[in-house]
């Protein structure tokens, strides 16, 4: 409970409260008010209307006639008998249903309003009343008093003072019950996500935070982190997945430096054979730096981490100037390079990732094939893809081993004592993932074929509309 | 010519201050950013190697207040991180040029000769001239000794980059990002077989080899 009190949810509740209950007291009051004054406004109204009635028979028939009016008002049986009082300059009663001249309120007033005790009698009990009256002065110093007890006003303003107190009392219960209610039902709402992030702190990744399915800005901000944390979980999975290859990939050539060395001093060498060493050494580290390089751009795009730097591109410019790169490759071992390049071939991609992506490629191709041709093709297949192909007159690559090769390390048997480190096409394929395209080998009949497949990127023109429209 | 080595290994710093001692230059260390910044300001250097990653005050940051304080002094950001957006940042925190850790020696001192020798040539340059090899840059031509040589784009942008740094080492990457604009590493040593038809074209029927192999570094354009 004190932890309820010291909540910001609690306090803006309270605040919430007490300012309602303000405005409700300001309206209840302005009500009493308002009421009260009507009932003895209406009082008043009255009893101006009777003063009327009998000054007029006093015009008439002057003070016999209002004696006998006055006489033959209280006589008739009323609902709410009105007092009379019609009184000689002495004061001493005339007419009328008062005894006495009453001590009038404020003190002896002669005229004007007036309010005084009355004993009446109703429903067989007697007792005390407040009475208002209006006091008229006739000639010769007579006096006319009209008036009514306000013993219903009374009752009336004693009914509204309390129905107003307790629609107070109840306004300030419920707003007291509903700001706790709601205060609760944040608080346990902040509180399931207070838990779920204590829970995932203390290294239980897979809690989250609890959706009750109403959609509510409680829901939408525990759907937003629950997206947020799966993909936190996906980008760590990835990474692990990642750290775990590298010191698998990495361990294999560090020991072979390592008993390199090793190996080396048990020789007991010379300075000739201790510089050797130490060239091979350093020839050893910069392949094992190349690898390590390698095995970073994969895990990047895998990851795909470098998504920010994608722009449209034209893939059918990269293909160009990469095959421009490797022309005199391909001269000098005589091989042809034939380009089969359409524009235009817009995709929506990073252009050092699809440089390097179809530079491996390429120099894949070269590498393999002893003779004949290398054929690169670009060209859009649909409307929503662009196919690039290399195609070698090389030996190919075994059915049984066209999905393998994409593993990292995966070199086939013959291709060992060529120079490579098995992660060209591993790149490849992970540069064609990010890219949201796929890659797959085909037999080129002689040969090998490459197909990337890479969605094209929306036509330049159909995106400015949709700016525009947007 | 004298360089300030801001890094903050104590190994490579000391390894770095002693391979440029070696060759030649005066070398100055600083071991955090704030020193660095500190000892950058006297305005005695003709470059700065930078790493990116430093206590104090990070690399890039002090090549901005070098910047904002108008010093011009040539930097070479070196640095672990190597995707091409962390380059670009580099460069246009306003480094003169990026290399990716770790890298050979013979790399950093031929980049740090081209930063040193910038601005040699007016930008305005329309005609370079190594010994008997003419480029005109406007009409696109080459000659040697009055003679003619036909050469293909690519093989004219390879040349105008060996010509503009000529008599300086320049290496397979350098020639890789500024030739082409390429910022990975080819399996195949592409960049060897382009330069052998360059030099084919270049230096085939005369008795002096202008286009010489520098070994474990690179190529070099120059008259001895």
């Amino acid at each position: 409970m004190f932890r309820l009190l010291r909540t910001n949810a609690f306090r803006l509740a309270a605040l919430y409260m007490v300012l309602f209950a303000a405005s409700v007291l300001t309206l209840l009051v302005f009500i009493y008010f308002s009421t009260a004054n009507f009932v003895e406004r209406q009082t008043e109204e009255t009893i101006g209307a009777e003063i009327t009635g009998l000054l007029e028979q006093y015009g008439e028939h002057g003070l016999l006639g209002l004696i006998e009016a006055i006489n033959s008002r209280t006589t008739t049986e009323r609902n709410e008998p009105t007092l009379y009082l019609l009184a000689d300059p002495r004061l001493r009663p005339i007419a009328g249903n008062l005894a006495s001249w009453p001590h009038t309120e404020p003190m002896n007033a002669r005229h004007g309003w007036v309010r005084f005790p009355v004993e009446l009698t109703r429903g067989g009990t007697k007792a005390t009343y407040d009475a208002m009256a209006s006091v008229t002065i006739l000639n010769g110093d007579y006096r006319l008093l009209v008036g009514r007890d306000l013993r219903d006003a009374e009752v009336f303003r004693r009914r509204v003072e309390q129905t107003l107190f307790f629609a107070a009392l109840l306004t300030l219960a419920l707003g007291l019950v509903g700001g706790l209610l709601m205060t609760r039902n944040v608080l346990r709402r902040v509180e399931a996500v207070n838990r779920t992030s204590a829970s995932i702190i203390e290294g239980d990744f897979s809690e989250r935070v609890p959706v009750t399915g109403s959609g509510d800005e409680f829901d939408q901000l525990a759907a937003n982190l629950n997206a947020m944390l799966d993909q936190i979980e996906r980008l760590m999975a990835g990474m692990r997945q990642v750290t775990d290859n590298i010191a698998h990939d990495l361990r294999t050539p560090l020991s072979r430096l390592r008993a390199r060395l090793e190996v080396t001093l048990l020789e007991r060498p010379d300075a000739n054979r201790y510089a050797e060493a130490l060239a091979e050494t350093i020839a050893e580290a910069d392949h094992l730096l190349g690898t390590f390089n390698a095995l970073l751009s994969i895990a990047e795009a895998e990851a795909g981490a470098r998504r920010e730097a994608m722009a449209e591109v034209d893939l059918d410019d990269i293909a160009r100037s990469v095959a421009d790169l490797y022309e005199p490759v391909a001269e000098e071992k005589g091989l042809k390079l034939i380009l089969d390049i359409s524009a235009p071939a817009p995709v929506r991609g990073d252009r050092h990732l699809l440089s390097q992506a179809i530079a491996n490629l390429l120099d894949n191709a070269m590498k393999y094939t002893p003779a004949g041709e290398v054929r690169l093709a670009v060209r859009r297949i649909d409307g929503a893809h662009i196919q690039l192909e290399i195609a070698d007159t090389g030996p190919g690559v075994p059915t049984a081993l066209r999905e393998r090769v994409f593993d990292r390390f995966f070199r086939l048997e013959n291709s060992r004592s060529t120079p490579g480190n098995g992660l060209g096409l591993s790149l490849v394929r992970a540069v064609a993932k990010l890219h949201g395209g796929d890659i797959r080998l085909e037999d080129n009949g002689p040969g090998l074929k490459v197909v990337l497949v890479l969605p094209a990127a929306p036509e330049r023109a159909a995106v400015t509309l949709n700016r525009s429209a947007a | 010519m004298k360089l300030l080595v801001i890094e903050d290994d104590r190994e490579a710093a000391s390894y770095l201050q002693k391979a440029l001692t070696e060759s030649g230059y005066g070398v100055d260390h600083a071991a955090d950013g704030r020193e660095g910044l500190f000892l950058a300001t006297s305005g005695k250097y003709d470059a700065m190697v930078v790493d990116r990653m430093l206590p104090g005050m990070d690399g890039l940051s002090l090549i901005a207040a070098l910047r904002a304080a108008e010093i011009v002094v040539p930097v070479l950001i070196l640095s672990a991180l190597g995707a091409v957006d962390d380059r670009v940042k580099g460069l246009r925190a306003g480094g003169d040029d990026y290399l990716v850790k770790p890298f050979a020696f013979a790399e950093l001192l031929a980049r740090i000769e081209v930063l040193l020798r910038r601005g040699g040539l007016p930008a305005a340059t329309t005609r370079l001239k190594v010994g008997d090899l003419e480029m005109d840059l406007l009409a696109r031509q080459v000659t040697r000794a009055g003679k003619g040589i036909e050469l293909l784009p690519r093989e004219f942008r390879l040349l105008e980059f060996l010509m503009r740094h000529a008599g300086q080492v320049v290496t397979r990457t350098m020639l890789l990002e500024n030739v082409w604009d390429y910022h990975f590493d080819p399996q195949t040593n592409v960049i060897d077989v382009h330069v052998s038809r360059l030099r084919h074209k270049i230096d085939r029927g005369f008795d002096h080899a202008l286009l010489q192999t520098i070994r474990g570094a690179g190529y070099s354009l120059r008259l001895n």
